[in-house]
C-alpha cells in the first residue's frame, strides 16, 4: 500500500467550457462529486432556513409585534422546520457519508453509483417543489401559499376541510420524494460498505465513521418508510376518498401522531449518528490517541438505533395515553440514554492522557462535548412524564432539539468542514477565520437556547405568532432573538472562509493533520479513482503502522 | 390583560401540579449532578492534556480502552434509571389514575377554532373561554374533574400552575383534574399548533371561594337578561346570520359553532382573551374581527352603524 499516492500524469486536460463543465456536474456519478453535490445543496438551504428563522425570531421579539402576520408566520415555522430536517440536515450528512465512506474504506466509488445520483437528484427535486408552494400552494381554491400545518403535519389539521389549497399537498409529495432519494442512499451505503471494502478491512477494522453510517442507513430504511406509508394515505385522504386521519368521519388522529413518531424518532438519531461519526474521526486526531473501546463505540450506536426505535410516544406524552404506555415509553427513553452516555464517556476517555490540540475542528468538537451532554441532559428530564406534562409543547422542548441539532450536530459538521475542506480542495480553511466563526457561533448559540429555555418554564407554548405582554417573556425573547443574528454573523463568517480559503488557504498536502485513516493517504484532492493500487489494511489506523513501524496497532489489536 | 400571576410552573397550586414539581426536583438533582461530574471531567481534561510545546513532539500513550472503566459508565447510568424510572412511574399513576371523588365538579371542555367551550353537565351550564372552578381546601376536597374533546382540530389545555397539558383530540375523550388549594385567576393557552390564531386561543380559569363559584353557578344558570332597552340590538342578533353560530339561552338564539353569549358581560375579555371585554373593544371585534384575531372564524357582518351600535347594546345587556 503506497502512503503517497502514485499520480498518475495524465497530459493536461482541455479547459471545458461552462456548459461542459455543468454538464459534467449534472451527469457525474463520482461519489465524490455527489458527495459535494449534497452539501452544497444543503449549504444553500441552510441559509434560506435560516432567513426564515430569523423573520421568525423578529416577529418575536416584542409581544403584539406585527413583522409578519400568523399567516406567514405559521407558514414560516413549518418551512423553517420541513427545510432544515429533509434539505439541509439529511442532505449534508449523506453528502458526507457518500464524499468519504468509499475513501476510508478504500474502495473506488460507491455500490451503486448511477442509484447515488439518481437519490441525490430526487431528494433536490423535493427540495425545489417544497419551495414551489410558494408560488403554487393555492391550487383550484386561491387559498394557501407554502405548506402551514408545522413539519410534523398533524391530523387533522391536514385535512381537507381545514387546510384547502394545495399547500399541504406540497409538503407531503416534496418530503415523500425526498424520502425515496434518501432511502436509495441509505441502500448504497450498506452495500458500500459490507462489500466493498479493501483487502484486510474486517468490519472490526473498519473507521468508526464507517460503522456508524452503516448504522445510521439501517436506520433510515426502516425509519423512513412509515413516514413515506402515512403520506400517501394522507393524499388518500386528500383525493381519493379516504379516512385513515380524518376524525370528521370517524378517522384517528393519533394514528398519523405514531405513523409520523415512528420516523420521527428514528430520523433524529440518523441525524446524529453521523455527528457521532465525525466526532469519533476528529477527536481521536487532536488527541493524539486512538478512540477509547472502540467495540464499546460500536455496540452503543447499534443499541442506540434498536433502543431508538421503540421511544417514538415520548413525543405523545400530553395526548392521554394511559399510564402503562406513558410509563414504557418514560422507560425505553430514559434507557437510551445509557449507551448515548457512554459515548460521550469514550470521548471523554479518548482526550484523557492526550495531547490535546485546539484547531478549530478540535474547538467545534468540544464544544460539541459540552452542548450535547446539556441537550441529552434536557432530554432525560423530559423522559420523566409527568414533567414532560408541563415542559411538552412549550419552548422548553424547542430549547432541547435545537440545543442537539445546532449545539450537537451542527457543530459537528462545523467540525467535519475544517477537518475535511483540505482533502476535498487541498487548501486549509483559515485559521483565523475559523476562530471567529467558533467565538461567534458559541456566543450567540448559548445566547439564543440557554435563555430560550425559561420562557418554556414561565409557560409560553410553541408555534405561536405573538404572545401578550405581561407573561414575563418579553425580555427573554428579545434577548434570543438577539443571539439569532450573532449565530447569522459567525455563519457568514463561515461561508466567507469556505470561499476565500478555497484561492488563498495554505495549501494542505496529503495529510495536514498526520491523521491515521485511508483518505488521508491519497492526494489533496484526492483523484477521481481515488486509489492508484487498492490498499490493504492490517489494523484500524493503517496510517499509524504506516508512520510508526516500530509500535504498529496490528501488534494489539 | 389585567389581574393574574405568572404562569411558573414551579408555582404550582394543586396536588397534580405540585407532584410533578416535586417530581421535577429528583429530576434536576440528578441530572444537575450528572452535569456537573462530566462537565468537570471535561474542563479538567481540556486544561491537563493540552498540547506543550515541549511535549507536542512525542506521541502520548495509545491506550485502546479499559473493560472495568466501561463497566462502571454502564452500571451506574443503569442504576440512576433505574431510579428515575420508578420515581416517575408512581406520579404517573398517582395523577392519571385518581379516582374521582363524589364532590368533585364536572366540567365537559369542548376546543374549538380558536376558543374554548366549558359544559356543567350536572349543573346545566354552557359558557365559554373563561372557566371558574371551586377552591379545594386539602381538608374538604372539591376537585374539578373535565372531561376534553374537540370540535375541529387538535388542541390542549394548559394552565401551568393547575396541571400538566393534556391534549383534546377530536374523536377521543381525554380526562384531567385539578384541586386549586387557593382562590385566584390564573392564566394558559392552548398548546397544540391548532391552525391560523391558535396563539390567541387564551384560557383564564377563575378559581373561587365556595359562595363564590355557588353564585357564579346560580347566574350562568339563569336564561339570557331581557332588557326591553335594548329590543333593537337584540332584533338585529336574532334577524341576522349571528344565531347560526352563537346561542343565548332562553331566546332562540341556539348557534353551536360559537361561544354561548348568554352571560357574555360576565367574562373579563373576549374572542378567546383576544381582546378586554370592553364597549370599544366589543364593538370592534363585531365590526372587524380580523383587526383583533386575524383568520379567526368570527366572519365580519358589515352591520350599518347604527345596527351595530344596537348589537353591542344588547351584547352589554348579556350580564
Amino acid at each position: 500500500m503506497s502512503s503517497d499516492a502514485i499520480a498518475m500524469h495524465l497530459p493536461q486536460a482541455e479547459r471545458r467550457t461552462l456548459v461542459e463543465t455543468l454538464h459534467d456536474w449534472a451527469t457525474t456519478v463520482d461519489h465524490k462529486r455527489i458527495g459535494l453535490l449534497y452539501i452544497g445543496y444543503a449549504l444553500l438551504f441552510l441559509v434560506v432556513a435560516g432567513i426564515e428563522a430569523l423573520i421568525i425570531r423578529i416577529q418575536l421579539m416584542y409581544p403584539h409585534n406585527d413583522f409578519v402576520g400568523p399567516q406567514v408566520f405559521n407558514r414560516m415555522f413549518t418551512m423553517h422546520g420541513t427545510t432544515m430536517i429533509f434539505f439541509f440536515a439529511m442532505p449534508i450528512l449523506f453528502g458526507f457519508g457518500n464524499y468519504l465512506v468509499p475513501l476510508m474504506i478504500g474502495a473506488r466509488d460507491m455500490a451503486f453509483p448511477r442509484l447515488n445520483a439518481f437519490s441525490f437528484w430526487l431528494s433536490a427535486f423535493g427540495g425545489f417543489l417544497l419551495y414551489f408552494s410558494f408560488l403554487g400552494g393555492s391550487g383550484l381554491y386561491g387559498a394557501g401559499s407554502a405548506p402551514d400545518v408545522g413539519w410534523w403535519a398533524y391530523a387533522p389539521l391536514t385535512a381537507r376541510a381545514f387546510s384547502p389549497g394545495s399547500s399541504t399537498d406540497y409538503w407531503t409529495i416534496a418530503v415523500l420524494v425526498s424520502g425515496f432519494g434518501s432511502i436509495g442512499t441509505a441502500v448504497n451505503l450498506i452495500a458500500t460498505i459490507l462489500c466493498m471494502r479493501c483487502p484486510g478491512m474486517t468490519l472490526g477494522r473498519m473507521p468508526l465513521l464507517a460503522w456508524l453510517y452503516l448504522t445510521m442507513s439501517g436506520l433510515a430504511l426502516i425509519g423512513i418508510t412509515p413516514l413515506s406509508a402515512a403520506q400517501i394515505m394522507l393524499l388518500v385522504d386528500r383525493y381519493l376518498g379516504g379516512h385513515f386521519f380524518d376524525t370528521q368521519a370517524g378517522g384517528s388522529a393519533p394514528l398519523w401522531m405514531h405513523f409520523f413518531w415512528i420516523f420521527g424518532h428514528p430520523e433524529v438519531y440518523i441525524l446524529v449518528i453521523p455527528a457521532f461519526a465525525f466526532m469519533s474521526e476528529i477527536i481521536p486526531v487532536f488527541s493524539r490517541k486512538p478512540i477509547f473501546g472502540y467495540p464499546v463505540m460500536v455496540a452503543a450506536t447499534v443499541c442506540i438505533a434498536f433502543v431508538s426505535m421503540s421511544v417514538w410516544a415520548h413525543h405523545m406524552f400530553t395526548i392521554g395515553m394511559n399510564s402503562y404506555a406513558n410509563s414504557f415509553f418514560a422507560i425505553t427513553t430514559m434507557a437510551v440514554g445509557v449507551p448515548t452516555g457512554i459515548k460521550i464517556f469514550n470521548w471523554l476517555g479518548t482526550m484523557w492522557g492526550g495531547r490535546i490540540q485546539f484547531k478549530t475542528p478540535m474547538l467545534f468538537s468540544i464544544a460539541f462535548l459540552f452542548q450535547f451532554l446539556i441537550a441529552g441532559l434536557t432530554g432525560i428530564i423530559q423522559a420523566a412524564v409527568p414533567f414532560d406534562w408541563q415542559l411538552s409543547l412549550s419552548y422548553f422542548v424547542v430549547a432541547h432539539f435545537h440545543y442537539v441539532i445546532v449545539g450537537g450536530i451542527l457543530f459537528a459538521i462545523f467540525a467535519a468542514f475544517y477537518y475535511w475542506y483540505p482533502k476535498v480542495t487541498g487548501r486549509l480553511l483559515s485559521e483565523r477565520l475559523g476562530k471567529v466563526h467558533f467565538w461567534l457561533f458559541v456566543l450567540g448559540f448559548h445566547l439564543t437556547f440557554d435563555v430560550m429555555h425559561v420562557p418554556g418554564l414561565l409557560g409560553m407554548p410553541r408555534r405561536i405568532y405573538t404572545y401578550e405582554p405581561g407573561r414575563g417573556w418579553d425580555t427573554l425573547n428579545l434577548l434570543v432573538s438577539i443571539g439569532a443574528f450573532v449565530q447569522a454573523v459567525g455563519l457568514l463568517v463561515f461561508v466567507a472562509n469556505l470561499i476565500v480559503s478555497y484561492w488563498k488557504g495554505k495549501r494542505a498536502g496529503n495529510d495536514p493533520w498526520d491523521a491515521w485513516t485511508l483518505e488521508w493517504s491519497v492526494s489533496s484532492p484526492p483523484p477521481a479513482y481515488n486509489f492508484a493500487t487498492v490498499p490493504t489494511v492490517a489494523s484500524r489506523r493503517p496510517l499509524w503502522d504506516l508512520k510508526h513501524p516500530e509500535d504498529p496497532d496490528s501488534r494489539y489489536e | 390583560m389585567p389581574g393574574y400571576e405568572l404562569t411558573n410552573i414551579f408555582a404550582p397550586e394543586t396536588t397534580p401540579a405540585r407532584s410533578i414539581v416535586d417530581l421535577s426536583i429528583l429530576v434536576l438533582s440528578i441530572t444537575g449532578l450528572i452535569f456537573l461530574v462530566v462537565f468537570s471531567l471535561l474542563v479538567y481534561v481540556i486544561v491537563k492534556f493540552r498540547s506543550r510545546p515541549v511535549t507536542a513532539a512525542r506521541e502520548p500513550a495509545q491506550v485502546y480502552g479499559s473493560t472495568q472503566i466501561e463497566l462502571a459508565w454502564t452500571i451506574i447510568p443503569v442504576l440512576i434509571v433505574v431510579v428515575l424510572f420508578v420515581a416517575t412511574a408512581r406520579v404517573i399513576h398517582a395523577v392519571q389514575d385518581a379516582p374521582q371523588p363524589a364532590t368533585a365538579v364536572e366540567v365537559t371542555v369542548i376546543g374549538h377554532q380558536f376558543w374554548w367551550e366549558y359544559r356543567y353537565p350536572a349543573l346545566g351550564i354552557v359558557t365559554a373561554n373563561e372557566l371558574h372552578i371551586p377552591v379545594s381546601p386539602v381538608d374538604q376536597p372539591r376537585p374539578t374533574f373535565m372531561r376534553l374533546l374537540s370540535a375541529d382540530t387538535d388542541h390542549s389545555f394548559w394552565i401551568p400552575q393547575l396541571a400538566g397539558k393534556t391534549d383534546l383530540i377530536p374523536n377521543r375523550i381525554n380526562t384531567m383534574w385539578m384541586d386549586p388549594h387557593r382562590t385566584g385567576v390564573f392564566v394558559g393557552q392552548c398548546a397544540q399548533y391548532c391552525g391560523i390564531q391558535h396563539a390567541k386561543m387564551l384560557q383564564r380559569v377563575s378559581v373561587d371561594s365556595a359562595e363564590d363559584f355557588d353564585a357564579w353557578v346560580r347566574a350562568q344558570q339563569q336564561p339570557a337578561v331581557r332588557d326591553d332597552a335594548v329590543a333593537g340590538g337584540r332584533r338585529v342578533f336574532e334577524t341576522t346570520a349571528c344565531i347560526n353560530c352563537h346561542a343565548v339561552g332562553g331566546t332562540p338564539a341556539n348557534g353551536r359553532f360559537g361561544p354561548d353569549l348568554t352571560h357574555l358581560m360576565s367574562r373579563a375579555t373576549i374572542a378567546s382573551g383576544a381582546a378586554a371585554n370592553t364597549t370599544d373593544n366589543l364593538r370592534l371585534w363585531l365590526e372587524n374581527p380580523d383587526a383583533i384575531k386575524p383568520g379567526s372564524l368570527m366572519p365580519a357582518m358589515k352591520l350599518s352603524d347604527r345596527d351595530l351600535d344596537a348589537l353591542v347594546g344588547y351584547m352589554e345587556s348579556l350580564r
